[in-house]
């Protein structure tokens, strides 16, 4: 192709970057065009899109209509409300059950407010913000670590192998849960804190298995030869060979990794485990705390927005990671 | 097969040995011990401490530590709950884990079956409502927030309809009036008639398991009496099981229970379904297109048998397989819905025992949670290699 026409010419036209720029921009769009064939992989994106939105528009809407002393989510408090929590206000006979001091305009809370006087839809966009990080942060350490644990195991074999594979064994069996239930009842854990030990504690578990058997079948290609018998040592081999090939399948991985990130953070923080300000499980703990979970239909706006994201934005990562696996994965294509 | 038995436990003592030390590892990665606790008491000299800290042996050198760690694991001391406080926790956990077992056993047995049949229905009514309907509810129950679930599932059935209770084991009131010769603690009447109901399970299932054999080996007899036998064995056992227990007298003792379990089982059944449920309807469509199906269509044989004898079992296997995989999923699901439920098994143990920071507990029960996880894959991927003929593990 084009690398072999300079070659040939003898003359570099363009340097090798614009080259590789080149190449993975098109292995990219092919990759896309798989995607795009694929309804459920786009519905899956849409939703991530749509939250992605939510959480941006929050610090937006927030130094502009949002009054702090109002809409902030954490001590916030609509005073012209008198009981909370109060229903949206665009409901046509929400006014008959709002008890307020004066008659209130149909947006000003439009998912109401909890038992706190907190507006809940500021809350909500709130949380996505935090969502977003922990489940990339995860992500991230879970690809850094589970792909370079996967090249070297690959790579070295013997002990290295036999010992890494057994942790992953270990990992891959005990409910995760239960893992990081016992782990908060001994470090007091913060957002960040929860992302790193999530992302490596799944680093070492069954990615590593998937990744490795990748890389096994990487290792013996002939390119792989020639770098060595170029004199490429161990590490240049492992990080500019091997690992650039395993990337497609580590980036399926990060999908899934935030999925359970996002629903594990959401299931601590539903059981006051963490020690976070604001996340979309406290939402759904001050709710059951103060009673109004199993009280009435009438409370649905503290019942679904907080329960209905989490789940969607699960969805929405699992869809799409099911639609990148057609991708990563030539055996599932339908061409 | 006694080789692979043999292999596989020789690989699960491996993971074990790696599990318990992490476990140690973990507990002596936490800054400070036990001890640490008495210098918020003004009134305890740090003398008495540092007495309590020899007596304890936590001034010994790790290793000395770590052997006397697998001491007590072997012996089963994992030492006195400091929340439930004379208890010992091997006698906390001997309580609990029958509890946790029925309910996981129960809740799998419920979604396999279940998501078994719906899929493999679902596989031939293709481009329907009916398939776009239950592909969206499979994918809908896969990734919905598990305690979010649980409590719709109590707001519905418990709170609003009021069918069933909202939780907890057992209804006071009506244990402690009740009446068994030689027991007069509410808790101990409790156990006494669970574990006479896992008893009597237990004996049903293996009397069904045996008849199950009994029906394969016996070669007189074709696909319509087999299948009328077992389904018909099923139904006789249970209705005997339900007949000694009417005829105790404390058939509603265990009914009271059983209303207390329905809720919990359905809520970790129906997490898991929809995965089972999509999986089975994919792995039997790619067993459609395989020649045998089409010459079994070719022969004449009826559509039904055609599903549910040359497709079902082949597509059998991945989901097996997908649900060994998913058991770490399906104990966490239960932990979380212990929780939600207020069922005190392990996983509510673990969780309140967290929550009290009580130590010795939370160790107690990981462990265990750790060995059930154990030895569920190890039993799993023996079914498998039964289940395999093509699997002959060397």
């Amino acid at each position: 192709m084009s690398v072999a026409t300079t070659t040939t010419s003898m003359r570099i036209i363009e340097p090798l970057w614009r080259v590789r720029m080149r190449l993975a921009w098109r292995s990219f769009k092919n990759g896309w065009d798989i995607f795009r064939e694929n309804p459920v992989g786009l519905v899956g994106l849409g939703m991530i899109v749509f939250f992605g939105l939510m959480a941006v528009a929050h610090p937006i809407l927030m130094a502009t209509v949002w009054p702090a002393a109002v809409y902030d989510p954490f001590i916030g408090h609509d005073r012209d409300i008198i009981v909370h929590p109060a229903p949206p206000t665009w409901i046509p006979n929400a006014a008959q059950e709002i008890v307020s001091l004066s008659p209130l305009p149909p947006l000003r809370h439009i998912l109401g407010t909890d038992p706190l006087g907190r507006d809940v839809l500021s809350q909500l966009m709130y949380s996505t913000q935090s969502e977003f990080a922990l489940g990339i942060m995860a992500a991230l350490v879970t690809v850094i670590v589970g792909t370079t644990l996967g090249a070297v195991t690959a790579y070295y074999g013997g002990v290295i192998d036999v010992l890494f594979m057994r942790i992953a064994d270990v990992m891959n069996m005990l409910p995760f849960i239960a893992i990081m239930i016992v782990l908060s009842s001994m470090f007091d854990f913060q957002m960040l804190h929860l992302a790193v030990v999530y992302g490596i504690l799944v680093g070492f578990g069954g990615n590593t298995i998937v990744i490795k058997s990748q890389a096994l079948t990487i290792k013996v290609r002939a390119y792989i030869e020639a770098a060595r018998v170029a004199g490429g040592s161990d590490w240049h081999i492992i990080f500019a060979h091997l690992v650039p090939n395993l990337l497609p399948l580590s980036f399926l991985f990060m999908m899934i990794t935030v999925t359970n990130a996002i629903f594990i953070e959401a299931v601590l923080s539903f059981f006051g485990l963490i020690n976070i300000r604001m996340s979309w499980g406290i939402m759904i703990q001050v709710t059951q705390a103060a009673g109004y979970l199993l009280a009435s239909w009438k409370y649905w706006y503290l019942m679904f927005p907080a329960g209905l994201s989490i789940s969607l934005l699960c969805s929405a990562f699992y869809l799409v990671g099911r639609a990148m696996d057609e991708v990563v994965n030539p055996r599932l294509r339908t061409r | 097969m006694g080789k692979y038995i043999f292999k596989r436990l020789v690989q699960i003592v491996i993971t074990l040995f790696i599990f318990q030390t992490l476990l140690f590892v973990i507990l002596n990665a936490m800054p400070g011990d036990v001890t640490y606790r008495m210098f918020s008491n003004s009134k305890i000299p740090p003398a008495a401490v540092e007495r309590a800290r020899r007596a304890l042996g936590l001034d010994d050198p790790v290793l000395v530590q770590y052997a006397r760690w697998w001491r007590s694991f072997i012996t089963g001391d994992f030492g006195i709950s400091f929340s439930e406080y004379p208890k010992p926790v091997i006698d906390i956990i001997r309580e609990r884990i029958p509890r946790t077992l029925a309910l996981f056993l129960t809740a799998t047995f419920v979604r396999f079956a279940m998501g078994f049949t719906l899929g493999r229905i679902l596989a031939w009514q293709r481009g329907g409502l009916f398939e776009y309907g239950s592909t969206f509810v499979g994918v809908a129950l896969f990734t919905v927030f598990t305690p979010w679930f649980g409590l719709m599932m109590i707001f519905i059935f418990g709170a609003r309809l009021r069918w069933l209770p909202l939780g907890k084991f057992m209804e006071p009131a009506l244990w402690s009036k009740a009446v068994i010769p030689g027991l007069t603690n509410t808790a101990s009447k409790g156990n006494f008639i669970f574990n006479r109901m896992l008893l009597t399970a237990s004996i049903v299932l293996v009397l069904w398991l045996l008849l199950l054999v009994w029906t394969g080996k016996n070669r007189k007899l074709n696909a319509k009496q087999r299948s009328w036998i077992v389904q018909g064995g099923a139904l006789a056992l249970c209705l005997m099981a339900i007949g000694a227990w009417w005829l105790s007298g404390l058939g509603y003792l265990a009914w009271n229970i059983i209303k207390h379990m329905i809720l919990p089982v359905a809520t970790v059944a129906l997490v898991g379904f929809g995965g089972t449920m999509l999986l089975t309807r994919q792995t039997m469509l790619e067993t459609l297109r395989e020649d045998y199906i089409q010459t079994a269509r070719a022969k004449g044989v009826p559509e039904s048998v055609v599903r549910d004898k040359h497709a079902a079992r082949n597509a059998l296997l991945p989901v097996l397989t997908n649900l060994i995989i998913g058991l770490p999923f399906t104990l966490s699901g239960g932990i979380i819905t212990e929780s939600i439920f207020s069922w005190p098994g392990m996983g509510l143990t673990l969780l309140t025992a967290t929550n009290a920071e009580d130590i010795p507990l939370v160790m107690g029960v990981f462990t265990f949670i750790g060995i059930l996880a154990l030895v569920a894959h190890l039993v799993a991927d023996i079914t498998y290699a039964f289940l395999d003929p093509r699997i002959r593990y060397a």
